[in-house]
């Protein structure tokens, strides 16, 4: 049996979740909420604050301090070519087939602070197919898109992206992708020319365009079955015939509806096909 | 009668997969308990660790998928890179966020989870490792009238996990693999 004082928080961010939606317009609703609360928890005890109530005094008088709690929220933990073998195979399985394409359009939906941005866009640069492709990064997180848009990422991680990069099947020095300075890498902005930033909910906002291929990674996993179900219809939908539709190494298609009308291009990388 | 718990939780690093498949080997495929297994692994690790377990156990042995329900007959491993909780309707969430105690999965993270969703139904285990991850989970579990059990530092491979959890936990249970094992197969 639960405790009761944990019956009592679950009860509480329930309301909050409510009282958010009517007041700022977010809806986290369909958030599996066991990294809600979790996350909520952290923000507390950050924050240095004892209770919901006292959370909810901040949340509902300080648009600023919401904008904290939001980012709390929405986990935006990311890095550059996180699964190797995903990219590769998205390199020899997936790009072939849109080349064949005169024009390219592809969603990043979910993209974060844009390390998977520019790692897809490394690999359409060096596949010959940068300059026909548009891609649209979106994410609920307005403060990260403007981040994306900089493309400045820590260098910290230089080692496992540089490794990242290079089992991805690169074929250029990593290095003359990016400048290097003081602890932190710039990234070549001709990468992104033919990116456009959009702020998207996927929660509740809807389909915008016809795309090849729809990323999205890492996502879903902070979604219960019913939000899952939403995206995936939406994505359904904004999917040519033949589209790609990539997930998470994690994340699964097979509970869903329209599992049936889409073949797996590589299973164990989680890049799926519609078939009609 | 006590009931029967609805959750086992292992943790472990350094000399905690060996020490586990110990403890596990024994457990008929029928097993009535889901149990969920938390490993630091080295990235050269990843995979290999379902085959290794999947070889040596009668049970089902599984990488958590996200939203997968929690079900019995099952040893289920946290996947490289992923925390793993646990959600009200007794199914998985996955989750990328930072690293715990140096660690994604960490042991820390399921624990608390999993004390926060079945409460006093939670066995808690922790095995040999290197780290202290886990010890605030296991207080977290034993905290919500569930049981912690240690591994005995004496025989277990690296000392530091099972040490800082009986520190942490002083009231909790310290028990040699045999011991450990006996016990577990005791429960259905
Ligand atoms: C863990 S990051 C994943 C980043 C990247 N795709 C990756 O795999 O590394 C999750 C992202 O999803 C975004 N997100 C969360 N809820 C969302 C929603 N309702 N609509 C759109 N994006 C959302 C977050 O802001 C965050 O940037």
């Amino acid at each position: 049996m639960k405790h009761s004082m944990d019956v009592q928080f679950e009860q509480e961010v329930e309301q909050l979740i409510k009282d958010i939606r009517q007041h700022y317009g977010y809806d986290f609703n369909g958030y599996a909420r066991a990294s809600v609360y979790r996350r909520v928890k952290r923000f507390l005890a950050n924050n240095h604050l004892q209770t919901i109530p006292e959370l909810r005094e901040q949340v509902f008088s300080d648009s600023f301090f919401f904008e904290g709690f939001l980012q709390e929220i929405t986990v935006n933990v990311t890095e550059m070519f996180r699964d190797p073998a995903f990219f590769l195979s998205l390199r020899q399985n997936v790009l072939p087939m849109l080349s064949t394409y005169p024009f390219i359009k592809i969603w990043d939906a979910g993209c974060s602070t844009g390390e998977e941005l520019f790692s897809l866009a490394i690999l359409l640069k060096e596949e010959g197919l940068l300059d026909r492709t548009k891609i649209y990064a979106t994410d609920i997180n307005q403060k990260v898109l403007k981040q994306a848009k900089e493309g400045i990422f820590s260098a910290s991680n230089i080692a496992s992206y540089t490794s990242g990069y290079y089992a991805s099947g690169g074929k250029q020095e990593f290095a003359s992708y990016y400048v290097s300075n003081y602890g932190s890498l710039k990234f070549d902005s001709s990468l992104i020319k033919n990116v456009v930033f959009y702020p998207h909910n996927l929660a509740t906002d809807s389909t915008f365009n016809e795309f090849h291929l729809i990323l999205c990674r890492n996502v879903l996993i902070y979604f219960n079955r019913e939000l899952q179900e939403r995206v995936f219809t939406l994505f359904d939908d904004s999917l040519v015939d033949l589209g790609y539709l990539a997930l998470g190494k994690k994340e699964t298609l097979a509970m869903s509806g329209i599992f049936s009308r889409y073949a797996f291009v590589d299973k164990e990388n989680r890049i799926h096909r519609k078939t009609g | 009668m006590r009931k029967t718990p609805d959750l086992i939780v292992i943790g472990g690093s350094w000399g905690g997969i060996k020490a586990s498949l110990e403890i596990l080997q024994g457990l008929p495929e029928d097993y009535k308990i889901p149990i969920v297994l938390v490993l630091h692994r080295l990235r050269d690790q990843e995979g290999n660790l379902k085959q290794l377990f999947d070889k040596r156990l009668n049970l089902k042995v599984e990488e958590v998928e996200d939203k997968e329900a929690v079900c019995s007959g099952y040893v289920y491993i946290a996947p490289a890179n992923y925390h793993v909780l646990l959600e009200n309707d007794k199914s998985f969430s996955l989750d990328v966020s930072d690293l715990v105690n140096y660690s994604r999965p960490s042991i820390d993270v399921t624990f608390i989870s999993a004390a926060d969703t079945y409460g006093e139904g939670v066995i808690g285990i922790l095995l040999s490792g290197a780290s202290k991850d886990g010890s605030m989970g296991l207080k977290r579990i034993a905290d919500a009238g569930g049981i912690a059990l240690v591994q005995d530092p004496a025989e277990a491979e690296v000392a530091v996990m099972p040490l800082a959890a009986i520190e942490a936990v002083p009231t909790c249970s310290v028990q040699g693999l045999n011991s450990l094992k006996d016990y577990l197969l005791s429960l259905t």
